[in-house]
């Protein structure tokens, strides 16, 4: 008895959880799949009718637009997160006295939701309220900064705002590998004479190749599922122009009543993020000859 | 084990004591949650209740009723519809063609609805011949609401037609004062794109433009018009306006920052609330030259089993229609009532004027239902419409170029 439970205790206990994530996960990714592929409306339907959603879909001007704004977005976003976060890694490096206070203020948006944060930058960037009106008070008449209400930039203020709430935690990441560099590199690069910008540039930053592609995969998958932001920052406006995969899929499931289209867009934003991860997963998993 | 036997035992009990009974049971999804609404869904509450009934309320507040509708869909599918749930316009149809809407023909035959409700209404109300819903109020959209003192102090009219309004916003832009309070979000682009379609182009382009979706309509030289006057109003609204609330904008006109608001008639309760008197400090008038867009909230009734629940439908219906109510509720939310025999008596100045004007536009034939409110098209068909019109009014796209996308767009959503 007791070499019997010591044998199936482990699987005992996964067992529910593996199932609720074949059902829930793996099972609702394919009811999902399978709805596009129908002509369901206000409710899912279950007669196949072929790819007239993923047609109708890339008919949209709408959709054309959220995959657009995701490629700017996302660029945008890991590139300033990844490059400010190491800047201000470096920064905090330099054995520097208040590194305590200073790590806290720089990782502190991360604890804000998307929604505080959205909420904030939309006061501090609407024209009317925030930078705008504050430098045309101290007598700057001509200064203008309205890209919040600007179709053509309003896509970049979500970038601003994501990367300020993004990158103390990518500067957490970066500021654990900075000190997991062996230490007597360093001390023997230093003893040869050479200068830190270079130690840094040929020795630290290639030895954190791996912190790279952990923020990377961090950042990447907050940028596709990005919908909060958007939400409390801009509304997808002005008109539609910062919507998001993920703003368009939510507007077709709940507020149209189109959950064809809904689920098709979901099913794209899935291989979307599949071609990320699965590379990923195939470097981390293959097995290693070293 | 003894005792979950007694338990259920009486609970099978008391159920056939209700059964026996009938006691009507209803249980109403509706996000009317904000004060005036919530004060005025109240009524309904207390005058079923008083009529022996158990009220289950299931208020589900955001999104403008995204979030009451996630709820309904996930009770619909689970076989457990609510009694009666807030819907409107073309949505009931829609239910009804997923089978999901009950009759309660039998209520409005003996109140005798037919002759009650503007025929136009009716439509709205009927799954194939029968009465599946039972309305609560008429809203007007197509309002223009104006600062009394800015206008007499610039010596113009409420304006009527959509020349009147440029004109008079021209004068006002002269003098340094800003014309229109507009809120950038989609749904207020469309109340303002509808009121013009109806405005410029008069009720039966309205019509075959945003009810039938006729191609020759939404590709003329009048809809070109519509989307150049969409960009004439772009230029009377300030810098500031994207993603603005409308009652914001509403607070711009009341505070005298700006002279008008093109909004349906809820943003008369923010002018009441700020104590200003309508006709006095406030004017109503509309563009539409005799055309009346309308936006009817009602309760569809879903298709339940058990007595009670069937006898809380029939109740419900009853008294959804009955003249205190449509004119209390009516009261609190700024809209008139549905049914037209209700004494207009205690209504303000615009409340009786837009009673009147529906009374003319029945007459005429003029009496349409609003596709920016969802009382027009198909959900999905309306965000086609909607998502032109807000593209073109927040950037700088031609009219032609919007007439030839919202050709396409329609053409994509049927």
């Amino acid at each position: 008895m007791t070499d019997w439970l010591e044998k199936h205790v482990p699987k005992l206990v996964l067992a529910p959880s593996l199932i609720a994530i074949f059902v829930f996960v793996y099972g609702f990714i394919g009811w999902t799949a399978y709805v596009s592929f129908t002509k369901s409306r206000l409710l899912p339907k279950y007669d196949l009718v072929g790819p007239i959603q993923y047609e109708k879909l890339a008919a949209s001007p709408r959709w054309e637009v959220a995959l657009t704004n995701l490629a700017i977005f996302g660029i945008l976003f890991i590139l300033f997160a990844t490059v400010i976060g190491l800047i201000l890694a470096i920064m905090l490096d330099q054995k520097i006295r208040t590194e305590g206070p200073l790590r806290t203020i720089y990782l502190y948006p991360m604890a804000l939701s998307f929604i505080v944060t959205g909420t904030a930058w939309k006061w501090i960037l609407n024209p009317g309220l925030g930078i705008e009106s504050v430098f045309r008070d101290m007598g700057f008449e001509n200064f203008t900064f309205d890209w919040l209400v600007n179709p053509d930039l309003a896509i970049y203020t979500v970038v601003i705002a994501g990367v300020w709430q993004s990158s103390g935690f990518v500067m957490a990441l970066f500021l654990a590998g900075l000190r997991s560099v062996d230490g007597e590199i360093i001390r023997a690069a230093m003893v040869d004479g050479i200068s830190t910008p270079r130690i840094y540039m040929s020795i630290i930053i290639p030895s954190m190749a791996p912190i790279f592609l952990s923020s990377f995969i961090v950042l990447s998958h907050l940028a596709i599922k990005s919908f909060d932001l958007v939400i409390a920052l801009t509304g997808g406006g002005p008109g539609y122009a910062t919507d998001l995969p993920a703003t368009y899929m939510y507007a077709m499931a709940f507020s149209r009543g189109d959950i064809g289209q809904a689920a098709s867009s979901a099913t794209v934003m899935m291989m979307i993020v599949t071609a990320i991860i699965v590379p990923y997963l195939y470097s981390e998993l293959r097995p290693r000859h070293d | 084990m003894k005792n979950m036997l007694l338990v259920s035992s009486a609970f099978a009990l008391g159920m056939a004591a209700t059964t026996a009974q009938a006691e009507p049971q209803a249980e109403v999804l509706h996000w009317w949650t904000s004060g005036g609404e919530a004060a005025a869904v109240k009524v309904l509450m207390e005058e079923f209740e008083a009529n022996g009934g158990t009220w289950t309320d299931m208020p589900v507040a955001g999104g403008g009723g995204d979030a009451a509708m996630t709820a309904l869909r996930a009770r619909v599918l689970s076989g457990n519809a609510p009694t009666a749930v807030q819907l409107k316009g073309p949505s009931i149809q829609e239910w009804y063609e997923e089978g999901a809407l009950g009759s309660i023909q039998d209520v409005a035959e003996a109140e005798n609805w037919d002759e009650l409700l503007p025929e136009a209404i009716q439509y709205h109300l009927k799954c194939d011949g029968e009465y599946c819903a039972a309305p609560v109020n008429i809203h007007r959209i197509d309002w223009i609401w104006s600062n009394a003192s800015i206008l007499e102090d610039a010596g113009i009219e409420p304006p009527k037609t959509w020349d009147e309004f440029n004109a008079a916003a021209e004068k006002l832009q002269g003098m340094g004062i800003l014309p229109l309070a507009h809120g950038g979000q989609a749904w207020q682009d469309a109340t303002l794109f509808e009121a013009v379609v109806v405005g410029l182009g008069g009720p039966e382009f309205y019509r075959d433009a945003l009810v039938d979706l006729d191609q020759d309509a939404l590709t003329s030289e009048t809809m070109v018009q519509v989307f150049d006057q969409m960009r004439t109003l772009r230029g009377y609204v300030d810098d500031n306006f994207s993603g603005r609330d409308w009652n914001l904008a509403t607070a711009m006109v009341i505070n005298g920052e700006a002279a008008f608001q093109i909004m349906g008639d809820w943003a008369k309760g923010e002018f009441i609330a700020a104590g200003k008197e309508p006709g006095e400090d406030f004017y109503c008038s509309s563009p539409s030259r005799g055309a009346y867009l309308y936006n009817v909230d009602s309760f569809a009734f879903f298709n339940v089993d058990g007595d009670d629940r069937q006898a809380g439908q029939q109740l419900l219906a009853k008294l959804t229609m009955g003249k205190n109510f449509q004119k209390v509720f009516n009261l609190n939310k700024g809209s008139i009532p549905a049914r037209l025999d209700v004494s207009m008596d205690e209504f303000e100045f615009c409340g009786r004027q837009s009673n009147a004007e529906l009374g003319d536009a029945i007459e005429n034939g003029s009496l349409l239902p609003s596709y920016a409110h969802g009382m027009a098209l198909r959900g999905a068909q309306a965000g086609a419409v909607t998502d032109v019109v807000t593209a073109h009014f927040n950037s700088d796209m031609s009219s032609e170029d919007a007439v030839a996308q919202l050709s396409q767009a329609v053409a994509a959503s049927q």
